[in-house]
């Protein structure tokens, strides 16, 4: 056994929270450069600029990227030798949140009841954690800000075995195109496949913190992906929706194995801020 | 920095401008504006969100004085970040429109001329717009870093207690912003996509 104390993921996440709200990826930023080359819409060129110069602007004066600094997801694998000492794993990831949101100047966008008093909780807690366990003695924190603007924009349909390939790909691309500008385009589409109603979900989630770009193992579903994308881009909704060639930056499937009598798929999508950082302690 | 053009002819070709206008707005400030027009906006304009929006709306059914005169105004759908000490206000990019839909009749009734925010609207606060004379205009949702560069000055006046959904009053200058929803019916999502779709 390894010992870890509760500490140092706390310091972690908090850490964490702030740099992802502040820095985009070299996969976005690399993957929103890439788009100005290939959009024909003027319109989408200068929005495209504009979102390049966001980045600059947030990374020199330390502005969050955008305002909505989103639900707190993570998704831990916990090495099974790893013992965590001086607190549990679900306290210390929230006292990171807390700490992070709170000295980043963050925005804290969690209320307490969801259904009547909607009170905000002051610290943007508690933290959405998905946890696995795995060999090793490590920690995996895999750590995404999540917008709610995007997040409204998900769906969850459970298909017959018999709508096959084309039942999927049509519901993907009627649902983001019913979504259009609201998830503030151009977007990175999160794909779950199989398993349950539950885990279908949690799999398009999971898809959303992938690098941007980085195609799926299996070359099927890697080729799926890339005609989804076509597909979606060709609607013409283009960055923010004013028209335009790039309406998703990608489309990113996981998958899980199915029952015999399903065919469950799920919608998560995020907006071009695609914020995710991971750490390994 | 220039956001987008009009569209004025096939397959979205733009002119790349954009018009000046000064908040509180009128009804020839309006008038003058078509869907796919850039603006810079500077002036004054507040920030409401879902739950000022609702608080509104319960003062107007009281027939009870609103903390602001809603007369001409433009309503900013933002809920910012905290700001640095040294800093005016911290990201301030829009939010997504549709949920203020079920307000933004009642409120342009009384008087808002215009709203900024993301995303779709409902075909009822587009019917308001053409009957009120109002706009509805879109800044680059996720710019909220650059947008506050815009914001000059920034104080709350209603509601401290939500927090970011407090109602802040803002002074900007050459805010950008481009027409989703014009006076006479046009939109913008619908045109500019037909213009790319393959």
């Amino acid at each position: 056994m390894r010992d870890l104390a509760a500490s140092t993921v706390t310091e972690t996440v908090a850490e964490m929270c702030k740099e992802a709200n502040i820095y985009l990826g070299d996969d976005v930023s690399g993957a929103l450069r890439r788009s100005l080359e290939e959009e024909e819409s003027p319109t989408g060129q200068e929005v495209l600029k504009q979102l390049i110069a966001n980045l600059e602007i947030a990374a020199k004066e330390q502005i969050p990227i955008c305002q909505d600094t989103g639900f707190a997801v993570f998704f831990v694998e916990v090495g099974q030798e790893v013992h965590l000492t001086g607190g549990g794993l679900t306290e210390a990831i929230n006292a990171g949140v807390k700490k992070g949101y709170t000295e980043g100047y963050l925005r804290k966008s969690i209320v307490d009841d969801p259904l009547y008093d909607r009170k905000n909780t002051g610290d943007n807690t508690p933290a959405v954690i998905y946890t696995d366990i795995v060999p090793g003695d490590k920690l995996k924190i895999s750590f995404a800000p999540k917008g709610g603007g995007s997040e409204n924009m998900s769906a969850v349909k459970m298909l017959k075995p018999a709508d096959g390939e084309e039942g999927l790909i049509d519901f993907v691309v009627n649902h983001v195109k019913l979504a259009g500008p609201n998830p503030c385009p151009p977007i990175v589409v999160g794909v779950g496949i199989g398993g349950t109603f539950d885990r279908v979900a949690v799999l398009a989630k999971k898809a959303l913190f992938r690098p941007v770009g980085q195609p799926h193992s299996d070359i099927k579903f890697a080729d799926l992906e890339k005609r989804i994308l076509k597909k979606i881009n060709d609607l013409g909704v283009g960055p923010q929706g004013f028209g335009g060639r790039i309406f998703a930056l990608a489309v990113h499937i996981e998958t899980f194995p199915s029952h015999i009598a399903s065919l469950a798929a799920a919608v998560n999508i995020n907006c071009h801020a695609s914020r995710h950082v991971e750490r390994i302690i | 920095m220039q956001l987008t053009g009009r569209l004025t002819g096939e397959r979205g070709r733009l002119k790349l401008e954009a018009k000046r206008i000064e908040a509180p707005l009128h009804d020839d400030d309006i008038l003058s504006l078509k869907a796919g027009d850039n603006v810079l906006i500077s002036g004054v304009i507040y920030t409401a969100r879902d739950a000022a929006h609702k608080k509104f709306i319960e003062l107007i059914d009281k027939k009870a004085e609103l903390p602001l005169d809603l007369k001409g105004q433009i309503i900013y759908y933002v809920g910012p970040t905290p700001a640095r000490p040294g800093q005016v206000i911290g990201s301030a990019g829009p939010t997504t429109s549709g949920r203020m839909d079920a307000y933004t009749p009642r409120m342009l009734e009384n008087g808002m001329k215009a709203c900024i925010g993301k995303g779709l609207r409902s075909s009822e606060v587009k019917e308001a717009l053409q009957e009120h004379k109002g706009i509805y205009l879109a800044a680059v949702g996720g710019a909220g870093a650059l947008l506050s560069k815009k914001i000059k000055k920034c104080e709350v006046v209603a509601y401290p207690e939500l927090g970011p959904e407090a109602v802040h009053r803002l002074e900007v200058e050459d805010f950008p912003a481009t027409v989703i929803n014009d006076a006479y019916g046009n939109d913008l999502y619908a045109e500019g996509a037909k213009a790319y779709a393959r």
